[in-house]
């Protein structure tokens, strides 16, 4: 048994197999302990709860049933129209603008000069709230759809121009490559080595801002840049509980059309 | 044969010069990535005017970039890279595209646009010729097209051509990526390491493509390989590298255990 104790010396001088990554550990630690703290001076009793839960009840008690009078029928439709005109044209104008934009903000692509100013403009459009950004061009252009739109156009910017951006900065060098090695044009390198590769992608963003510009749309309305939101938010302050179930219920519909759109032109350009 | 057919030359290129047979000649060429770490030596060489031209050598001693640096994927630091009466190493924007269309390139992991089908991909080898409307709307000229059609029937793939390039196998891959290269009319192809990352079987026969379509047409060929009986079979002339340098540039009957040796060190792998 001579071989014995010069093992064991070799097995405790080997370092730990996995080494505990202490900093992580302790930023959980704290924010559960924070999450504990925060609970305890929100003042959550159980009198309150009950309260809340009565509340509800008598709430959707008043909803229902939804009221589905011809003339407010006619009136949410008209408002619904409106909703889906601010998500097609803001979408249609995001993604058109996000194309070039994006591509310019691609550091492995374009040079310093022209990446910064492009990456502070999808920073500045992605600052706001829609809502904030919606508010600022009512005070601009006036009530109405078109205030909408120009809304939701820079915040289908921000989001689309930026991950367009990432997207385009994680391709495969190798594929740009052999196109720039067959002496293409650099427009050339751009529509066979690099939008081939980002392509699917582009329109995954791009349906996803879709479905979030709907639901976006439906709150633009809320600071008067058109669309439902108006109706709703009318129907909230009147009390029109019934009425707000039935836009709520059309809402619903709209945005589950708009998720089967979605999986179509997934489908089609995967 | 379509080789025969084939026209020869693009409207710019020059007709061949007596008195230049070398298809390329390099001079002083050094290559640092780091200020003062040369991967490439002083490499001076002359590439004949017609075969295949073998670089052997250990990975890591720059056969790669001693290719990149002649289509300037890689930009030299020092030296020329003599070209049908150009220097590479000078040439800048339009000048250098309308070289790197004269000059075709197979690569080791074939760098085939995954997405585009093999059609489309071996038309990107025109792109050099085609303006982005045209390319975009794949409206690409019918000699072309048919020129595409006739090396799909050669390299077996015409069944293939409308499917992605990242349904095919590794072998049917790398005969796109070589007919790709055969679409520009190249007057020099560069291939680098080509059959590296393939079976041996496969790497034979891509071999045999890659002499065939190019012997047939005159094109002389630059080989990075590191595969020494695979060099030997199919070479006319050897170029061995180490260390960033040239230690051997004769004929494949030439190449002993000496210079293996020298070349790539050691000596017990050669038993």
């Amino acid at each position: 048994m001579t071989t014995a104790p010069s093992m064991d010396a070799a097995v405790s001088a080997r370092p730990p197999a996995f080494v505990p990554n202490w900093p992580a550990r302790i930023a959980w630690i704290a924010l559960a302990l924070y999450a504990c703290y925060a609970t305890s001076i929100l003042d959550v009793s159980w009198a309150r709860f009950v309260t809340g839960i009565d509340n509800g009840i008598r709430f959707i008690g008043r909803m229902l049933p939804p009221d589905t009078e011809a003339s407010k029928m006619t009136l949410m439709l008209r408002g619904l129209y409106e909703t889906l005109e601010i998500a097609v044209l803001s979408s249609a104008l995001g993604i058109l603008l996000s194309l070039p934009i994006g591509l310019l903000a691609a550091r492995n692509l374009m040079p310093p000069w022209l990446t910064w100013p492009m990456r502070l403009l999808i920073a500045l459009c992605r600052s706001f709230h829609q809502v904030i950004i919606a508010i600022l061009f009512v005070k601009a252009v006036g009530f109405g759809a078109l205030a909408g739109i120009l809304a939701l156009t820079v915040a289908s910017i921000g989001f689309i121009a930026k991950l367009f951006a990432e997207a385009i900065e994680e391709i495969s060098a190798k594929q740009v490559e052999a196109i720039r090695a067959t002496g293409a044009s650099f427009m050339n390198v751009i529509l066979y080595g690099v939008l081939p590769q980002v392509l699917t992608r582009f329109v995954g963003f791009a349906t996803y801002q879709f479905d979030s510009n709907i639901r976006n749309s439906t709150m633009v309305g809320i600071v008067g840049a058109g669309g439902i939101g108006g109706t709703m938010f009318a129907a909230f302050q009147k009390f029109d509980y019934d009425y707000l179930l039935t836009i709520l219920l059309a809402i619903i519909a709209l945005i589950m059309v708009s998720e089967a759109l979605q999986n179509w032109v997934k489908k089609v350009y995967q | 044969m379509p080789a025969a057919s084939q026209p020869e030359a693009q409207p710019d290129s020059q007709p061949q010069a007596d008195s230049r047979t070398a298809a390329l000649e390099i001079r002083g060429l050094k290559k640092e990535y780091r200020r003062g770490v040369p991967v490439l030596h002083d490499i001076n060489i002359r590439i004949p005017g017609r075969g295949i031209t073998a670089v052997i050598g250990p990975s890591g001693t720059g056969k790669s970039t001693l290719i990149r640096c002649i289509n300037r994927l890689v930009e030299p630091t020092a030296g020329q890279i003599l070209f049908k009466g150009l220097d590479l190493a000078t040439l800048r924007g339009k000048a250098l595209r309308e070289a790197r269309r004269r000059i075709g390139m197979v690569f080791q992991e074939y760098n085939l646009v995954e997405r585009l089908t093999v059609m489309e991909n071996l038309l990107s080898g025109r792109l050099g010729y085609v303006s982005p409307f045209k390319a975009w709307l794949r409206r690409y000229p019918a000699e072309d097209i048919s020129a595409a059609w006739e090396l799909l029937d050669t390299v077996g793939l015409a069944a293939f051509a409308n499917q992605r390039a990242d349904a095919l196998s590794g072998g049917q891959r790398q005969r796109v990526g070589i007919a790709r290269a055969i679409m520009q009319r190249p007057e020099l192809l560069l291939a680098d390491e080509p059959t590296s990352s393939l079976d041996p079987k496969t790497s034979v026969e891509i071999m045999e493509l890659l002499a065939g379509l190019t012997q047939g047409r005159g094109i002389p060929v630059i080989l990075n390989i590191h595969n020494v009986p695979l060099a030997r079979r199919f070479a006319d002339h050897v170029i061995g590298m180490s260390g960033g340098r040239v230690v051997y540039d004769g004929t494949p009957e030439g190449l002993d255990d000496t210079h293996l040796k020298e070349i790539y060190g050691g000596e017990d792998w050669l038993e």
